[in-house]
């Protein structure tokens, strides 16, 4: 079964038509690659599909669900997550708990149980500061539990924002230009932080990036976008060679 | 007949309120436009306006059309050092802080003219410079004083629309709404235009007093608070920001309060306007005239 | 059970101030009115910490908190009066019921208006604020008892240093359990960011309103003790001096604390007072000139500053 399949969305805002069509398929522990000129819509895919944006047009089906209207809250449970371009972490809270918000809306307790103090809200407290330490070590950031989210350099603040995201077991897991800003040696960190968690977590990935030397090293397939369309996809050697993409890229550096 | 009379006769008394509110609500969207910010103390403004000419009309004899022109200096000129000693060091602080700092000036004015030596916080007779006259048209009855009322304001919106369609400071203080930044990209002098919005916010608010204290001429340093509610939500109602809006919306707000005291009962006459204000809020939040604005 | 064992040293020390303050006013030291002054502070305490879940913890500006706390007032005060409640045992069911009521329509009002984003929703809160005022003015229309304008009289003297003080303990208890638990992180995270809340599963809205209709209950049994502690009522307690009083105070004592919201509340209680009895007569009233002069100068001083950040 495919992890997620997403047909014809379009979306228009005003007069202008962001999406225009866009039609792809993830299967299911495979990792997607989107990329595009600036402008092509590619955000507002992952808005459409994350239920930030109403589709105007198509639908979008996760594991055979349809998920075109479910509002953005109801998707974690479901298995979405998702990471933003303009990075958004709880700033004014520790790094802890960032990473801790996220397990506990998943695995928590109920409000009569933290009012009284109960067994089961020490338990499941107790868990999830467990399970919030090994990600933030597995994410190198211990040491730094107790920083609040925007002391960390930014790098870290960007992988962070990644274990936030993963800390809620998702089958599939959206991130959205998580280079952007980084120089070229943590490009390359935060490539190998991405093929740990394929390996380590079984899931899918759908990645939006300019950076080229990260994108192409990690997707099994890449989609290219502009202007709100699909104009090719295939495996990143197919990609790289093909003339639209090339043409789209115009001017642009290809690593 | 007689009811179709009394309708009419509702209308202008509504017409008649409205057109104050609607003054008053232009000084809250005009500075909603540009900054933001709801002014809270823009109802007080209005107050200060009847109480200014109040004193002159009581303390000097001096034709009326000079009262008018001398309120509207003062109150302009009281908006203005509001802005510059109260807003404009918080021009980039959280908007809450600018919010609370607001309702403090708001306070400060009530509680400071209701002072024992001051004007008291007791209701204070206006007088009225002129005899009211009341022609008897057969349907209804209307008044000279509603006859001056119209007329003021119909003349106040026209200047105020001169100003911000034909002018340069007009496009300046359309482009600060807009966008702030950009235009002072574009050379626009953010605090010049900040300023001359203002002082016509509250010229047009200190006029709103006077006519108020001629048509209902009992004052009192907390007149400006229910008013200064109603043209806010009139305002909101309009489509916030938009000043075509706060003028249909002053109007509006005036006839409902009139029909609802006329025909329902005067206590609920206030209960309306909030009725008013949630059915906005929950249906269309930007107002009348304004834009749907989509999630982030 | 549990609860009170993880609340051990609050309660000591809860004990200790209890017996400290109990001699002080045994032995006669302080007036009649200072007792009530106290008093008053507790129930303030209590209503702004209410505000402080709402605003401070939640991120919710509501100008119209002092409405939840005239709804509580006004309902403890009719059912204490016509039931000629004269038990403290039969009081604290009719506490949580004004609690209660005042929660309820906090529910209710949330659901339309906590969607607005913040100017709005001060906004909302402003006007229904006033409304609460217009009705309360009104009040004497829907039964003679509530007395209108001219003021709820002969409700009944309930409220004992005793009985506050056990409820504003416990309820700053449960308080702090709920903020040191997973809520008050939702609550805190909303606060920082509502998309990023939602990416992670969180249902703001349901979170927001939880927020809202507690601290509205808190509100409403502060209210309620307000009621029957001073025993007449006037709309004019209820208006927009006295959430904004409530809001000085959450500000001021650093949003996001609630000790700072305790220590803040005995602060401007102890200075609005120590003004009205160290100030002579005819210059009473330029206490309401000064305090919106302080809440300009202090917006001006710590524009930012008034954040704290939040504790784990």
């Amino acid at each position: 079964m495919n992890a997620l399949e997403v047909e014809g969305l379009e979306k228009s805002f005003g007069g202008v038509k962001a999406v225009d069509g866009i039609s792809f398929v993830v299967e299911e522990g495979k990792t997607v690659g989107i990329i595009g000129p600036n402008g092509a819509g590619k955000t507002t895919v992952f808005n459409l599909i994350t239920g930030f944006y109403r589709v105007d047009r198509g639908r979008i089906l996760f594991y055979g669900k349809n998920i075109t209207r479910t509002q953005p809250y109801k998707l974690p449970h479901l298995g979405i997550a998702r990471t933003f371009q303009n990075l958004r972490l709880f700033s004014n809270l520790s790094v802890f708990e960032n990473v801790l918000s996220a397990i506990l809306k998943k695995d928590g307790y109920n409000v009569v149980s933290s009012v009284f103090r109960t067994a089961d809200y020490f338990m499941k407290e107790g868990k999830a500061e467990k399970k919030a330490r090994e990600l933030i070590e597995f994410f190198q950031l211990s040491g730094k539990e107790n920083y609040p989210a925007n002391n960390l350099p930014y790098g870290e603040q960007r992988r962070l924002e990644i274990a936030r995201a993963l800390a809620l077991q998702p089958k599939i897991l959206l991130v959205d230009e998580p280079g952007a800003g980084m120089n070229p040696r943590e490009v390359q960190d935060l490539l190998q932080t991405l093929r740990e968690v394929k390996e380590r977590f079984s899931l899918s990935i759908v990645i939006i990036e300019h950076q080229m030397g990260l994108v192409m090293n990690i997707s099994d397939k890449v989609v290219v976008m502009d202007f709100g369309e699909k104009i090719m996809e295939g495996t990143p050697g197919e990609v790289k060679k093909d003339k639209r993409v090339i043409e789209a890229y115009l001017g642009e550096e290809f690593i | 007949m007689e009811l179709l009379g009394y309708i009419f006769q509702q209308c202008i008394n509504g017409l008649q309120l409205g057109a104050v509110y609607a003054l008053i609500a232009l000084g809250y969207t005009m500075v909603y436009g540009v900054l933001r910010l709801i002014n809270f103390a823009h109802g007080d403004i209005f107050m200060l306006g009847a109480f200014i000419a109040y004193y002159l009309l009581s303390r000097f004899t001096l034709p009326i059309y000079v009262v008018f022109v001398l309120t509207m200096i003062c109150t302009a000129l009281a908006g203005y050092i509001i802005e510059k000693v109260a807003y404009k060091p918080l021009r980039n602080a959280p908007k809450i802080s600018l919010l609370i700092t607001a309702v403090g000036v708001s306070l400060f004015l009530e509680y400071f003219l209701s002072l024992k030596a001051v004007f008291t916080p007791n209701y204070i007779a206006f007088p009225r410079p002129f005899e009211v006259e009341a022609f008897d048209l057969s349907l209804f009855t209307i008044t000279n004083v509603q006859l001056i009322i119209f007329s003021i304001t119909g003349v106040s919106l026209g200047l105020l629309y001169l100003l911000v369609y034909k002018t340069k400071q007009g496009t300046a203080m359309r482009a600060v709404s807009y966008d702030k930044e950009i235009a002072s990209l574009m050379g626009i002098n953010i605090d010049a235009t900040v300023s001359l919005t203002f002082i016509v916010g509250a010229s047009l608010a200190g006029v709103g007093g006077i006519l108020y204290g001629i048509a209902y001429p009992q004052i009192n340093v907390f007149m400006g608070v229910m008013p200064g509610i109603k043209s806010f939500i009139a305002a909101v109602l309009g489509g916030i920001g938009i000043i075509h809006g706060a003028v249909l919306g002053g109007f509006i707000i005036g006839l409902s309060e009139v029909f609802v005291s006329a025909f329902l009962s005067s206590t609920f006459r206030d209960g309306v306007i909030f009725v008013i204000l949630f059915l906005v809020l929950l249906l269309k939040p930007t107002g009348i005239f304004g834009k749907r604005i989509d999630k982030v | 059970m549990n609860f009170f064992w993880e609340a051990r040293k609050v309660i000591l020390l809860s004990v200790l101030i209890y017996l400290s303050v109990k001699a002080i006013f045994f032995f006669g030291y302080v007036s009649q009115y200072i007792e009530q002054i106290t008093l008053y502070a507790l129930i303030v305490i209590l209503a702004s910490l209410g505000l402080n879940v709402i605003y401070g913890y939640t991120g919710q500006f509501s100008l119209g908190h002092a409405a939840f706390y005239g709804i509580g007032a006004y309902v403890s005060a009719y059912l204490t009066k016509i039931f000629s409640i004269e038990n403290i045992f039969a009081y604290i069911p009719i506490l949580f019921i004004s609690g209660a009521a005042a929660g309820l329509i906090g529910y209710l009002i949330g659901i339309p208006i906590l969607r607005l984003r913040d100017d709005f929703l001060a906004i909302a809160t402003l006007g229904f604020g006033t409304l609460v005022r217009v009705l309360l003015d009104n009040s004497d229309k829907f039964s003679e008892v509530f007395g209108g304008s001219r003021g709820f009289v002969g409700i009944p003297r309930l409220t004992t240093f005793e009985l506050a003080f056990v409820i504003v303990i416990f309820l700053i208890l449960i308080t702090h359990n709920l903020i040191y638990s997973r809520y008050g992180l939702f609550w805190r995270c909303i606060k920082n960011d509502e998309l990023a809340s939602a990416s992670i599963g969180i249902n703001t809205f349901s979170m927001k309103l939880m927020a809202f209709t507690y601290g509205c209950f808190l509100a409403g049994i502060g209210g309620a003790l307000y009621a029957n502690l001073y025993t007449f009522l006037h709309p004019s307690n209820f208006d927009i001096l006295k959430s904004i009083d409530f809001l000085i105070i959450v500000i001021v004592g650093g949003m996001g604390s609630i000790a700072g919201t305790i220590y803040a509340g005995l602060i401007w209680v102890g200075f609005i007072e120590g003004l009205r009895i160290v100030l002579p007569a005819e210059v009473v009233d330029l206490r309401w000139v000064f305090i919106p002069l302080l809440l300009i100068a202090l917006m001006m001083w710590k524009p930012y500053g008034l954040m704290t950040k939040g504790r784990n």
